[in-house]
């Protein structure tokens, strides 16, 4: 018990005193994932788009495995990539295995579903309000999809968001395709996992303080959102 | 080049609104095999403003729809003119305004092209028109029921519309905006847009209407000059309206 309180304090120094560590840690873990979160919008948001508007065969198939990919266990995302950049595999020849890069991509597959099923949703259901009043105006094709997505820019900042946060907290990808190298592909969670186990319990905690409070803040950020919605009734 | 050698000059556009000579023939609309429109054939004079009245689920706003092309119907046709031309511009308020999620100013800003938002003289003039020159900064979904109505009509003078559907637009207006409204409407049929306008009221019908078509579930029962319909040569089913009877 004593040790834990120990652990505590020493924890909130290091956090209070901006270790250099740490704050390395902390800093390519937001790089890798906020790099994640915008490479999967891109991808995602217009996809989420074009599902909501097109009707085409097969659409609920896509929809369903769109649906199911938000759940992909990480550790899977992580030996598929893994397998990819390997020496031996299709893309061991661009070197990005053990890289930021490399954590970027992960994470990349693992919101990018999560993206475009939430966007689908909040750009179908705005759809079905806006569809018939755009094509009275001579609306159409991709100026539908921009007009919903700008209409839709406060609910599809917190999908974002979403993403953000399950990039963030998510461990089995980065350490399977990054290995937790120091100074390299140290991030939040996999620095956790290590130092947990080699019982450097301060510098554990003093990260998932830091993780808390990151998760403490995205959902700040995600209300204060949702209220400047409501406000304007944007939402 | 060779084409523009080849094929002459498109025609001007004939005076006198010809493309707007709007027509329909026996127009019927089912909605799981139940008719809620029943062999609706029209012919509409551009120089006109139309009324059309009925009661409550009478099809007003579903043959509004069609008549505008956003509801392919069952049966029967729509024709503009007969030129090749093709429908002109339309535009179309509903009983349900549907605003952006933006200002007021960029509700109207939307439709217009680049070139007259820049300096936000014609947005404010049209703003004007309804109005609504204090609300530019809005947001839009924040403004009053009727004042969204007038927003919506603003925005859809705003694509200069040839032809003019409006769904009961005044429903939710205080009186002065009503007249505001009807003065408004009259004015734009007199420059030459064809304008269709659904109401209830009969009040607002004697004001407006030129000719008034009445729908009775589904049927036109009437399609008469304003003078011969309200001057008693009407069906029973409106003469009942007209008179204030619950018509079902
Ligand atoms: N999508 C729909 N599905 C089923 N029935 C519908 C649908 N839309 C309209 N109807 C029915 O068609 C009929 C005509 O509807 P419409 O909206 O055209 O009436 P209206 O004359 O505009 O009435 P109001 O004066 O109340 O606006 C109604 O009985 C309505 O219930
Ligand atoms: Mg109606």
């Amino acid at each position: 018990m004593q040790d834990f309180a120990e652990a505590f304090t020493v924890a909130f120094g290091l956090v209070g005193a901006l270790d250099a560590d740490l704050v390395e840690i902390v800093v390519l873990s937001l790089r890798v994932s906020l790099a994640a979160m915008v490479v999967s919008c891109v991808i995602g948001l217009p996809l989420g788009g074009w599902l909501a508007i097109s009707r085409f065969r097969g659409r609920g198939v896509m929809l369903v495995v769109v649906n199911a990919l938000m759940g992909l266990p990480p550790v899977v995302v992580g030996l598929m990539v893994y397998l990819n950049f390997s020496r031996a595999g299709p893309f061991g020849w661009l070197g990005l295995l053990y890289t930021p890069t490399a954590m970027i991509v992960a994470q990349t597959i693992l919101i990018t579903p999560i993206i475009a099923a939430l966007s689908r949703q909040v750009l179908e259901d705005l759809n079905t309000e806006y569809a018939e009043q755009l094509r009275s105006l001579n609306v159409t094709g991709f100026r539908v999809v921009r007009t919903l997505v700008w209409d839709a820019r406060f609910p599809l900042l917190t999908v974002a968001l979403a993403g953000f946060g399950r990039a963030v907290a998510e461990v089995g990808a980065v350490i399977i395709v990054g290995g937790n190298i120091d100074h390299l592909t140290r991030v939040m969670t996999t620095a956790i996992a290590l130092e947990t186990s080699k019982g450097d319990l301060p510098m554990a905690l003093a990260l998932g303080i830091v993780l808390l409070l990151i998760a403490l803040g995205v959902n700040a950020l995600v209300m204060s959102l949702r209220a400047t919605a409501a406000r304007y009734a944007y939402a | 080049m060779l084409r523009a050698v080849i094929d002459p000059p498109a025609p001007a556009a004939p005076e006198g609104a010809a493309s707007t000579r709007l027509r329909t023939r026996n127009i019927v609309l089912k909605i799981d095999g139940k008719s809620v429109l029943d062999g609706v054939t029209l012919d509409f004079d551009p120089d006109r403003l139309t009324v059309i009245m009925g009661p409550n689920g009478a099809g007003k706003s579903l043959l509004l729809r069609i008549l505008h092309g956003l509801l392919k119907p069952t049966g029967g046709e729509v024709s503009w003119g007969g030129g090749p031309a093709g429908p002109p511009r339309q535009a179309m308020v509903f009983q349900k305004p549907v605003l952006l999620r933006r200002s007021v100013a960029a509700n109207i800003d939307y439709v217009l092209p680049k070139s007259e938002c820049r300096d936000g003289e014609e947005c404010a003039g049209l703003l004007a028109r309804v109005g609504l020159a204090h609300k530019a900064r809005q947001a839009a979904r924040l403004l009053s029921g009727g004042e969204q109505q007038r927003l919506a009509l603003a925005r859809a003078l705003a694509t200069k519309p040839e032809a003019l559907f409006l769904d009961e637009p005044t429903a939710s207006l205080d009186p002065p905006s009503v007249l505001m409204i009807e003065q408004l409407v009259k004015e734009i049929q007199s420059t030459g847009t064809k304008v269709l306008f659904v109401t209830h009221d009969v009040a607002q019908a004697r004001r407006l209407a030129d000719d008034v078509v009445f729908l009775h579930r589904g049927c036109v029962t009437d399609h008469a000059p304003a003078a011969d319909f309200f001057g008693g040569a009407c069906s029973p089913v409106a003469a009942d309206f007209l008179a204030g009877k619950i018509v079902i």
